[in-house]
């Protein structure tokens, strides 16, 4: 990893710490309970997750031959 | 001298100062708050279509925004758009520099972009009114190779590179409009958040860093993987982040705690993670490895709860569409696969 030791990339260093040190946290309860919500209700339009029936999936072909 | 003391000791202070931070604010682990969910069931997705077509190892993929289309870019030289479903190339467009590690489709369809050895991030206007898809700009300042670059609509486009700094520009004019730096490695890779006011990054710093677009600047800034993060995305409510890294581990970073939730690892996984995409409800994690499989991740749970196995060699890229119907994944063996 490269380091530029010069006054002033440290001032910046700092300065930059400061602000990340700075931030307004949550509880991780409250953080991992909300992650957990999104996941569940939004569960049934994940497709990748439930499945896609064969009819309306668009990567697949239709079994059946329709007659137009 | 005094003064450069000084400062490092301020500098490890504060960097104590964020650990007791957020070692307060853990008052559980995401362990603890899923314990009531059961694990996914196996997850067994199938190659419903494969792309032929690239003559070179695939280095990236990235969908549209219809969830039909893609764009794939190689080293035989060749960004090509794909109908997903009927697998028919749409668009094959030649470029200058055959050395590309990046491509981009933008949110409206009409450009796309790519880069990589050349430092440059070229946009193609796919809807020209001559029909020919044509250079539109060359984006040329970074001094290293680009990595990653994502579009925030037609006129802006975020980059990341080898010479470690991000940078947004104004496409109209080809000029930078912010130039992010602070990661002390190679940026790897990038991720806009689902508002497009954020973006993250993961580079060879072993690092992750979050970024305020407009107010310019790193806001938060994330450490704990043992080496270079190649990968990284947003969980798509846009509060938590996922990286992957070359310590063959995946790490979920929830933003509002300001710290990691979970690493995603298993002894028989040695290779490193080269991509990665959340499934639409962000439960399934899907990451691709140098061992040329992808691993399927029960997010909440961190068990892993399928493999996507059918490539020859190395997966380099993946991708979620935006319905969240299919998954693609992308191979040194020169092949797309869509996956559902």
């Amino acid at each position: 990893m490269t380091s530029n030791c010069n006054v002033s990339n440290m001032r910046r260093l700092v300065e930059q710490l400061k602000l990340e040190a700075s931030v307004e946290r949550i509880k991780v309860s409250e953080a991992a309970a909300e992650l957990q919500q999104f996941c569940l209700q939004n569960a049934s339009k994940d497709a990748l997750l439930v499945g896609v029936p064969t009819g309306s999936n668009p990567f697949r072909e239709p079994r059946s031959c329709a007659v137009v | 001298m005094g003064e450069m003391e000084e400062l490092r000791k301020e500098m490890e202070n504060l960097k104590d100062q964020i650990t007791a931070a957020r070692k307060t604010f853990q008052d559980s682990t995401l362990q603890e708050a899923a314990a009531g969910v059961t694990v996914v069931g196996r997850v067994q997705l199938k190659t419903r279509k494969t792309l032929r077509g690239h003559l070179a190892k695939i280095y990236a993929m990235h969908w549209g925004t219809d969830s039909t289309l893609c764009v794939s870019a190689s080293q035989d030289g060749k960004l090509i758009v794909w109908d997903t479903i009927t697998t028919n190339k749409v668009n094959a467009i030649p470029l200058k520099s055959s050395w590309v590690m990046t491509c981009a489709y933008a949110p409206s369809g009409n450009l796309v972009a790519c880069g990589g050895l050349d430092n440059m991030c070229s946009i193609y206007n796919l809807k020209g009114k001559d029909g020919n898809v044509k250079v539109m700009r060359e984006l040329a300042a970074h001094t290293g190779y680009l990595s990653c670059c994502r579009f925030l609509s037609d006129t802006e486009i975020i980059t990341s590179s080898g010479d470690c700094t991000c940078v947004l520009w104004d496409i109209e004019t080809g000029t930078q409009k912010t130039v992010f730096a602070g990661h002390q490695g190679d940026a790897m890779s990038l991720g806009v958040s689902p508002d497009f006011k954020y973006f993250i990054s993961g580079a060879c710093d072993f690092t992750a860093k979050l970024w305020d677009i407009r107010e310019a600047e790193c806001r938060q800034t994330f450490g704990g993987h043992e080496s270079d993060i190649n990968a990284i995305g947003f969980f798509p409510n846009g509060n938590a982040v996922i990286t992957g890294s070359d310590d063959a581990t995946c790490k979920l970073y929830d933003l509002r705690a300001d710290q990691e939730l979970l690493t995603y690892q298993d002894s028989s996984i040695m290779c490193g993670v080269t991509s990665l995409a959340s499934s639409k409800s962000g439960r399934l994690l899907l990451a691709g490895h140098d061992d040329f499989n992808v691993n399927i991740w029960d997010m909440l749970k961190a068990e892993r709860v399928g493999v996507l196995a059918g490539h020859d060699n190395r997966v380099s890229c993946i991708g979620v569409s935006s319905d969240g119907m299919a998954c693609c994944t992308g191979s040194w063996d020169s092949f797309l696969k869509i996956w559902n």
